[in-house]
């Protein structure tokens, strides 16, 4: 074998290195969002490939729900310490009060959408002109049509039609005052390929992403964790399953997978056995309409 | 395991749509849910199973419209290899996004309808994916089933293509398969109905295809992109050059030149991720230490001395414009070559191409949207270029329109005006 081969994890590694480095190339104030799952994990292992020794251009940004899996909160705030990185985080909560807006109720209550008046607002309070997110193409077909520099209005609205072409690897980031950009570093990794470098790097994830027992009530025959926070009715099948997370994100629009995964390389044999995708399997907020995705990204969401 | 990038270039039509469903439904790359969503929006085909080319179906926007306005990403693996598939729609009014598409990739697939033959829609497409010098073709014969599986039907066309691409191509790997998409005739399994046939499938022939070759690892170019000063107690001298190898190699030890400030030193350590590297090489993201203190920023290429490399102000390309408004000769404009941006003029429209027979068409003031033409540049900040043809990674550029800041243009440099043959000029 040619000795200077680069095996597929090295390649979109060295991609989202050289994404990373130009947001920090070409914008004054970026941010890199970070919810505490397995994607914005990977993007921080990535910041540290592309800047140290140097510390990270950018802070990490949190917008919480205030729904979260607490396992996942403990892990974000023991990271950013670990790191010796900024962790900005800016509550849903807040934004309600401020905003005056309506807590969403009824059986799909979730803050999940409200993430976007809180995101928009921090963008504002900080002037980021950039936010690096975890998104991928492959997990949705609206995301499939998704630039890596995806320019947004002073409302963060995505326009598939005004897109820009994104030709070699050359990305244009010039806007115009009031517009910002949300870059995906990891665009064309896939569910697979994330697990697998989690396992190259050997990086510790939260615990939920493992086996484990919980208690859950079943909703459209999805596995929903019990919380204070997500609705019940009182007819609500509830019930203690071996599970876990596929994805993470609020408690009240991820659902859980019966697994008896306990390690990364069972989650990885878990995952190419599977016949359901990652978002259909997980994801409560994409089943509300066959384009609930595109109609979220065209309102500034990710 | 590598990763192999192609494009898919045809209309709705050609089953390009049914070609790719079928590479990720045969490949189990498809879940229940999504092939649910398919099932619960009704339509299935003629035989009535579940249509494929629904698999590829794109935004609400599109639908509305009946229209693909852009690229999707695709993305499927088998134990040998990873793939990005680009989907770009073929009308010619898309020809900026067959262009997008075609500028990452290492492979195109080019569908022929086996009813109808080499088409100008054929002709277009080779010659878009050969300008943006994709080293490999696969030209699938489709729609097999509907002229009897004949092959005197296949050899016929394979002769026509030969000789449109002996004139008009420069890719030098073409390669041909007759196939049923619809039916998975040479997709990923082999077709029981064409036993004359006897060479790979679509997919065997996807995995094996060389691509490791396709990196140019002879000319070293490393455009810096971030300056890594971490001024702490630990590191207090540590000044580290951040950037992407886009071709060529570099090893500790290696005299290097910057360009364009000429400065001269010696790399003293190429890094990744915290490790010291014998040796990195395109395409990947390193880190470079010099053993001289020397002034470089964003934007600087650093180069090996032993090249005695040259910068430029002025040069020609091919352009593919891609905007609505036209490109008129003198348009000032921004251009974003790897990480330095420079403010360019058109000084000169040449001519223009006809993407469908490579003929030049002299009478060019004005270039439309989805016109690709040949023009003369000159640029504010000097640039290290490479002709496109010999360096894919540092031939291409982007122009971009000063006031809307949105991408108008891609460029490809054919041919370069050295600083140095300008002052013999003088």
């Amino acid at each position: 074998m040619n000795k200077r081969y680069l095996d597929y994890l090295d390649q979109l590694e060295a991609e989202a290195i050289h994404i990373m480095r130009e947001v920090a190339g070409q914008f004054q104030k970026p941010a890199l969002l970070f919810s505490g799952g397995k994607d914005s994990i990977t993007l921080v292992r990535l910041a540290e490939k592309a800047f140290r020794p140097g510390k990270f251009p950018f802070p990490l940004v949190h917008i919480d729900t205030g729904h979260n899996f607490p396992e996942a909160i403990q892990y974000r705030d023991e990271l950013a310490e670990r790191l010796g990185e900024k962790l900005i985080v800016r509550n849903v909560e807040d934004t309600i009060k401020k905003q005056n807006l309506s807590e969403p109720t009824g059986r799909y209550a979730s803050r999940n959408g409200l993430q976007t008046y809180t995101l928009l607002e921090s963008i504002e309070e900080f002037g980021f002109d950039c936010c690096i997110g975890g998104a991928r193409r492959d997990e949705e077909k609206a995301r499939a049509k998704e630039r890596i520099f995806s320019v947004r209005d002073e409302f963060g609205q995505w326009d598939p039609k005004r897109q820009r072409p994104e030709l070699w690897n050359t990305y244009n980031g010039r806007i115009s005052l009031g517009e910002n950009v949300r870059a995906f570093p990891i665009s064309n990794w896939t569910e697979l390929d994330v697990w697998n470098y989690i396992k190259r790097e050997e990086i510790v994830l939260p615990n939920i992403y493992f086996t484990h027992e919980r208690e859950c009530l079943i909703r459209d025959g999805k596995l929903m964790a019990t919380s204070d926070f997500i609705y019940r009715d009182p007819e609500d099948e509830i019930v203690t399953r071996k599970i876990r997370f596929r994805t993470v994100g609020d408690m009240t629009c991820t659902a859980a997978v019966e697994s008896v995964a306990y390690d990364i390389d069972t989650v990885i044999a878990e995952i190419i056995e599977s016949k359901i995708s990652e978002r259909g399997a997980t994801r409560i907020d994409d089943k509300l309409s066959e384009t609930a995705m595109e109609d979220r990204k065209k309102g500034g969401y990710f | 395991m590598d990763i192999l990038r192609f494009i898919t270039a045809g209309s709705v039509d050609d089953g390009k749509s049914t070609l790719i469903g079928r590479l990720l439904y045969d490949t189990n790359q498809i879940y229940i849910d999504q092939l649910e969503a398919i099932e619960s929006s009704g339509r299935v085909n003629e035989d009535g199973q579940v249509d494929l080319s629904l698999l590829t179906d794109g935004l609400k926007a599109e639908r509305e419209q009946g229209i693909t306005i852009d690229v999707a990403y695709k993305y499927f693996s088998t134990p040998k290899r990873k793939f990005i598939i680009a989907d770009a729609p073929g009308h010619i009014q898309y020809t900026r996004n067959m262009v997008t598409g075609a500028s990452n990739s290492n492979l195109s697939i080019i569908l022929v309808d086996a009813r109808n033959g080499v088409q100008e829609q054929t002709r277009r497409h080779s010659i878009i994916s050969s300008l943006l010098g994709i080293p490999h073709l696969v030209i699938c014969i489709n729609k097999m089933d509907l002229v009897g599986f004949d092959e005197n039907v296949y050899n016929q066309i394979v002769e026509d293509y030969k000789q449109f691409a002996a004139s008009k191509l420069a890719a030098k790997d073409i390669t041909f398969i007759p196939i049923s998409a619809l039916r998975g005739d040479n997709v990923v399994d082999r077709s029981e109905n064409m036993p004359w046939y006897e060479g790979p499938n679509l997919l065997e022939h996807l995995e094996k295809v060389p691509v490791s070759n396709d990196f140019n690892l002879d000319d070293a170019r490393f455009p810096v992109q971030y300056v890594i000063r971490p001024h702490t107690h630990e590191h207090h001298d540590y000044r580290g050059y951040a950037g992407k190898i886009i071709s060529g190699t570099y090893s500790k030890g290696d005299k290097i030149t910057v360009l364009p400030s000429g400065q001269t030193s010696t790399i003293k350590s190429v890094e990744l991720g915290g490790k010291e590297l014998e040796e990195a090489f395109a395409p990947m993201s390193v880190v470079l230490q010099l053993e001289d203190d020397v002034d470089i920023s964003r934007g600087d290429v650093i180069v090996k001395q032993e090249e005695n490399l040259d910068v430029s102000k002025e040069f020609e390309a091919l352009v593919c414009w891609m905007n609505n408004k036209p490109l008129r000769a003198g348009a000032k404009l921004l251009l974003r070559h790897n990480s330095t941006e420079t403010r360019a003029v058109v000084r000169q429209i040449q001519y223009k191409v006809d993407v469908n027979s490579l003929d030049n068409i002299m009478d060019a003031d004005q270039v439309q949207l989805n016109d690709i033409c040949r023009v003369q540049i000159k640029t504010a900040t000097p640039l290290l270029l490479d002709k496109y043809e010999n360096n894919r990674a540092n031939g291409g550029f982007i122009l971009i329109d000063e006031t809307s800041f949105t991408t108008v243009g891609a460029g490809m440099v054919e041919s370069i005006t050295h600083e140095s043959e300008l002052n013999y000029m003088i």
